[in-house]
């Protein structure tokens, strides 16, 4: 593993052992933080699964009733029908946080004043009202899908990052750090070395002189 | 952030009436290259939600996957007047299989599946 390009200097190890700490302790929360998204992930998205299967089978149910009622008229005339809604849909489009994600929180604001069936009831039959009021009831099912499933969706990514995250922190930052401060401490230790003998040296040197002069 | 949004169905003719009726705004789309060019002028919109059926967004991953990572808007893919065709279903595996590494939710059901049989 490459070591940083520092100079091996006391207050570089300094600095360096500073860094360290602050890398294994982000790396440890990192990792715990992934640990917990993965956990809180799995519960969507088995809810997520659930709850999608579930609608899968209701829409296509609701919508080929529609079908069926709707081809007992003339096309045409089911256009007009329904050209003009008299319900409006609103969402209340709010944000939540997840493990620090901010993900969607939906809830249908206001479905209609009065009748939930837009049309009149001379130009339509009572299948046809059947199949609208069932799709009605599945709107709130399908945005309690909408909303877990960019949870889902937002959590994956989020959780993806994380580990980029950690594995750089482990793999690389940290390794590297650990190479730097030992190069660092060897070289201090080997400078000190050095400086030892030559003033051992020196002063075998000097005792040398003395015994000479005297 | 209290807002509130709208809810917008992009689909085949058919599938898109039937949501009128239920009082989504509907934009019938023939084909995903229709239904991107919808979705490009939704997002603008102020949509919260937006479905898109399955058939159609199975050929335009491409923008969906750009619009995954943002909170809003919401594009969910679900069954069209035809059924599903699984296209949902495997975007819920596809997001196990980003977090997790391999897919252990549907996994686990095969597995069940398997010891029944």
């Amino acid at each position: 593993m490459a070591r940083l390009a520092v100079n091996p200097t006391r207050m570089e190890l300094r600095r360096l052992k500073d860094r360290l700490k602050t890398a294994a302790r982000g790396h440890k929360l990192l990792k715990d933080k992934s640990d917990e998204m993965v956990r809180q992930f799995l519960g969507f998205v088995r809810e997520n699964k659930r709850l999608r299967e579930e609608i899968e089978s209701d829409l296509s149910a609701a919508l080929r009733r529609f079908m069926l009622a709707k081809s007992l008229f003339p096309t045409p005339d089911i256009e007009q029908t329904f050209s003009l809604p008299a319900v409006s849909l609103l969402i209340k489009s709010n944000v939540k946080n997840v493990m620090g994600v901010n993900v969607p929180d939906l809830r249908i604001e206001k479905l209609s004043d009065g009748t939930p069936l837009p049309y009149a009831m001379a130009a339509t039959s009572g299948d046809m009202d059947d199949a609208v009021l069932g799709l009605s009831a599945l709107l709130e099912k399908l945005l309690a899908l909408a909303e877990i499933e960019k949870t889902c969706n937002m959590l994956a990514d989020e959780i993806e990052k994380n580990r980029r995250r950690v594995n750089a922190l482990e793999y690389i930052m940290i390794p590297q750090l650990n190479e730097t401060i030992r190069y660092i401490v060897m070289k201090l230790d080997e400078n000190e070395r050095g400086d030892l003998t030559r003033l051992m040296k020196v002063k075998s040197m000097l005792e040398k002189g003395n015994g000479a002069d005297k | 952030m209290n807002r509130t949004g709208k809810l917008a169905v992009i689909g085949d003719n058919d599938s898109a009436l039937a949501f009128r009726a239920v009082g989504a705004e509907v934009f019938a789309a023939d084909s995903p290259a229709e239904a991107e060019r919808t979705l490009t002028e939704l997002k603008k919109g102020g949509y919260a939600v937006v479905f898109i059926t399955e058939d159609l967004a199975a050929g335009m991953e491409a923008v969906l996957r750009e619009l995954k990572t943002a909170a809003y808007p919401v594009v969910i893919p679900i069954p069209g007047i035809a059924g599903s065709n699984g296209y949902g279903l495997k975007n819920v595996k596809k997001d196990v299989e980003k977090a997790v590494g391999v897919d252990i939710v549907f996994n686990t059901d095969a597995h069940k599946a398997g010891e029944k049989q």
